[in-house]
């Protein structure tokens, strides 16, 4: 595929790697913000391709790790309801509440549907009139496009039987969280280059002068990876701290302004909980004044706000990056895919998922040990 | 094989329709004329003219058995149906332990109101996958179930073949040293059994890989190639038939990503919906793990079929930690191959 | 997060910028693809594809960077001998 294969060429992977190790004079700690950058270096092994002491720290970009376990619950609890339809992408399924999962749900003769498109959820919904269509609609930046396009299109032909779940939530405020923590060890980060499609990078200038941080927006392939450790690490060493774009194939300063036109219109900047991070002001989308008839939180009742139950798993900490998956002492112990005890663990893109997956059990307990 | 006048000569129950009703797994006229005119007929052979509760076989020496039961949405897919899967999986099943299927058993599991072209259908692929291993459906069961119980339609199928190896064949004889080769592409039927679903509104031209293996296995077999162990790659796909090999081997396998082939659309759809090509599930496909003297040949004997045309060494087994899967990545760089753990999902992140 | 694929648009339909679609190639697999988001793009073009929906036009021009940087920078020997 065009656009894809070019990206993963081993020489040129070799070269920027040797870049790397070129002009890098001392250690260096980034955070890669997105889940899928994190899939990307954990399958490719692109960590490995760096020198000893720069350290790639995984970021909070995975919308299905984040989602409250009360969202969970809530989908949960309307699916039970002989009514409705509960309409989800995949990897949601998987995901604990604070009881089961929504494939769990399933089992119990819920009607979950497991869709590619939001607009497949409206699909459903007209092909089913006397049912309760729900789409669980999760994601960052980049999904709410497409989410607030369902409920844009269900509000313009009239669609009564639809409605939304909403836990969407926007990366800078968790970069600043991030930024502003105690223990804070990030030095450099990679922008997730498909929120940055979507927004843009206006965004980045004010926290990267703030918090004098370099800020490079980087792509999703190798090659995309490896520059844009390059370019954070060449602007690290050079004392500077600016935004630059990597993935420019992609991301322009601006953004898609059709997008966040109508992501501007369906919907609004709310307060929103992180699953392991917490309550961050501003850092969610909530459907706006003029879509609220289609929040399934007014047609089935809130989400409660409950606290997070305690727990022994680390993911808080592995989702603001100060601490790797490996140094959780229930990692591949009595944590894994098949019993997992956090949300990093059981979603795909999570980082501990993806440590256990490519890395194993064994090899990530003796990288912990040395 | 088709009767055209079914609908006409079928005393169907009340409704009429050209479904499966609920009589016809009520032991009595309804299904005799069921089995009469469309089971019997498509699998006409001797063993089943006997109208008996049983065959009868003379088998002499070793003898593989094997089950295994059919379940899949939809029932008909591109390259297949349930049909050509229950019978082409139980025949490559004994093919896996070096045995040249030759009698089948067949259970079928109908839902109320399931179009009886449909059936029609599924026993026509059965008869020509059955014709094509060159094996007998000696016996079969047909049970009815109330609209809602089964989807559609289930299958299961058991076979019997004569073992055809001489040396055991299975994990317990890998050995550190010897050649993994596939049999060719993988991916094809899991992600054409998933484009055909709906919801998903792919358009491709990728057809299941569904299709017998015996030959190349038995060729192999009577090359006198000196082969440890054979998988045939079903659901889970190479990683889990590798995972499960080294771990009941107590051998560790080093695989390169670069040497496996995945159809260009394949590896498309796998990287839309978020899957590893390594995790999906193949129907005609089988990993042979043969002594590293004998893998040159053991690789031109394969491609000599058209069903292994396309089969490549794609790793070595070694001698480090049992079940440790390892697979070179484009970058150089060796990642652990697990499981998939639970039910493949796409995804969107 | 956020898997975004490219593919190239094979051919669009429909008047209302907010329901346009193109049949999109994606390396031999075709999918009706919502263009709402990118109403620049023609047949011919790659767009990024996140959930049905096309995020942006890629630019083509802008995709040889990677290479162009590396060059820059003084790896080109390396590449130019591998390669």
């Amino acid at each position: 595929m065009k656009f894809r294969d070019e990206y993963r060429d081993p020489v040129a992977a070799r070269g920027y790697a040797d870049a790397i190790a070129r002009i890098t004079t001392r250690p260096w700690t980034l955070m890669e913000v997105c889940g899928g950058q994190t899939h990307a270096i954990v399958r490719y092994g692109i960590d490995e391709l760096l020198p000893d002491g720069v350290t790639l720290v995984h970021g909070p970009g995975c919308p299905v790790c984040v989602t409250p376990a009360e969202y969970i619950d809530k989908a949960i609890e309307i699916v039970a309801r002989p009514e409705t339809i509960l309409c989800s992408f995949g990897d949601m399924l998987r995901v604990a509440g604070t009881g089961g999962d929504l494939l769990a749900a399933k089992s119990r003769g819920g009607d979950v549907r497991v869709v590619y498109s939001p607009l497949d959820a409206l699909t459903i919904a007209r092909a089913n009139p006397d049912r309760e269509v729900v789409f669980f609609a999760v994601g960052f930046e980049t999904t709410a496009p497409a989410n607030a396009m369902a409920a844009y299109q269900a509000k313009r032909e009239g669609l009564t039987n639809v409605s939304l779940l909403v836990s969407h939530v926007l990366v800078p405020p968790a970069m600043r969280t991030i930024l502003d923590g105690p223990t804070n060890r990030i030095q450099g980060f990679l922008a997730a280059g498909h929120v940055c499609t979507v927004m843009g990078f206006e965004e980045y200038y004010p926290i990267a002068a703030q918090y004098h941080v370099p800020i490079v927006v980087t792509g999703f392939e190798p090659l995309d990876i490896l520059e844009g450790v390059y370019m954070t690490i060449r602007q690290l060493e050079e004392g500077r701290a600016e935004v630059e774009n990597q993935y420019s194939r992609s991301v322009t300063r601006a953004g898609n302004r059709t997008a966040q036109t109508i992501i501007g219109e369906v919907f609004r900047v709310t307060p929103r909980r992180w699953r392991g991070i917490g309550d961050i002001a501003e850092s969610g989308l909530g459907l706006s004044d003029a879509y609220a008839g289609f929040d399934a939180e007014r047609r089935f009742g809130p989400v409660s706000s409950g606290a997070e139950a305690k727990t022994e798993c680390i993911s808080g900490l592995v989702l603001r990056g100060e601490k790797k998956p490996p140094e959780c002492p229930a990692f591949g112990t009595h944590c894994t895919p098949e019993r997992p005890l956090g949300v990093t663990m059981v979603s795909s893109e999570g980082a501990c998922a993806a440590y256990y997956r490519y890395r194993g059990r064994k090899s990530a307990s003796l990288e912990a040990a040395s | 094989m088709t009767d055209g006048d079914f609908s006409l000569a079928c005393p169907a129950p009340a409704g009429g329709d050209d479904t499966v009703q609920m009589a016809h797994g009520g032991g009595g006229r309804a299904m005799e004329r069921l089995l009469d005119t469309i089971i019997r007929p498509a699998f006409d052979n001797p063993h089943l003219a006997r109208r008996h509760d049983g065959a009868v076989l003379d088998l002499a020496g070793p003898v593989a058995f094997t089950t295994d039961s059919y379940v899949v949405k939809p029932l008909v897919f591109p390259g297949g149906d349930i049909g050509t899967l229950a019978v082409n999986g139980t025949v490559n099943d004994l093919a896996m332990c070096g045995a040249r299927a030759a009698h089948l058993s067949v259970g079928l599991i109908l839902e109320e109101g399931l179009p009886l072209d449909t059936l029609r259908r599924v026993v026509a692929s059965m008869r020509s996958a059955a014709d094509a291993a060159g094996v007998t459906l000696v016996t079969g069961d047909t049970k009815v179930v109330d609209h809602g119980k089964a989807d559609g339609l289930f299958v299961n199928t058991a076979g019997l073949g004569p073992v055809v190896s001489a040396a055991p064949i299975g994990p317990d004889a890998v050995r550190a040293g010897d050649a993994v080769i596939l049999s060719g592409d993988i991916g094809r039927h899991g992600i054409a059994v998933m484009a055909a679903r709906e919801g998903f509104g792919f358009e491709t031209v990728i057809e299941s890989d569904c299709a017998p293996v015996v030959d190349p296995v038995m060729a192999l077999i009577e090359a006198g190639v000196a082969v440890h162990c054979l998988r045939d790659l079903t659901r889970g796909g190479l990683a889990s038939a590798a995972v499960e090999i080294g771990e009941a081997a107590g051998v560790s396998i080093a695989l390169d990503e670069a040497s496996i082939p995945v159809r260009e659309d394949v590896n498309a759809a796998c990287e839309i919906l978020g899957l590893d090509p390594l995790h999906v599930a193949n129907e005609g496909r089988f990993v042979a793990f043969v002594a590293e003297a004998d893998a040159e040949r053991a690789i031109d004997i394969l491609r000599r079929f058209a069903v292994s045309a396309g089969a490549v060494r794609i790793g070595t087994v070694g001698g480090g930690a049992a079940g440790e899967v390892t697979c070179r990545g484009a970058l150089g760089v060796d990642r652990i191959v697990d499981m998939l753990s639970g039910e493949q999902l796409p995804r969107i992140c | 997060m956020c898997l975004a694929v490219p593919g190239r648009i094979l051919s669009t339909s429909g008047d209302d910028p907010l329901m346009r679609v193109g049949r999109v190639d994606f390396g031999g697999v075709l999918k009706e693809i919502n263009l709402a988001y990118t109403p620049e793009a023609t047949i011919g073009d790659y767009v990024l594809v996140h959930v049905g929906f096309a995020i942006t036009v890629i630019d083509e021009a802008e995709a040889e960077k990677v290479f162009a940087h590396l060059r820059e920078i003084g790896e080109l020997e390396d590449l130019e001998e591998a390669g």
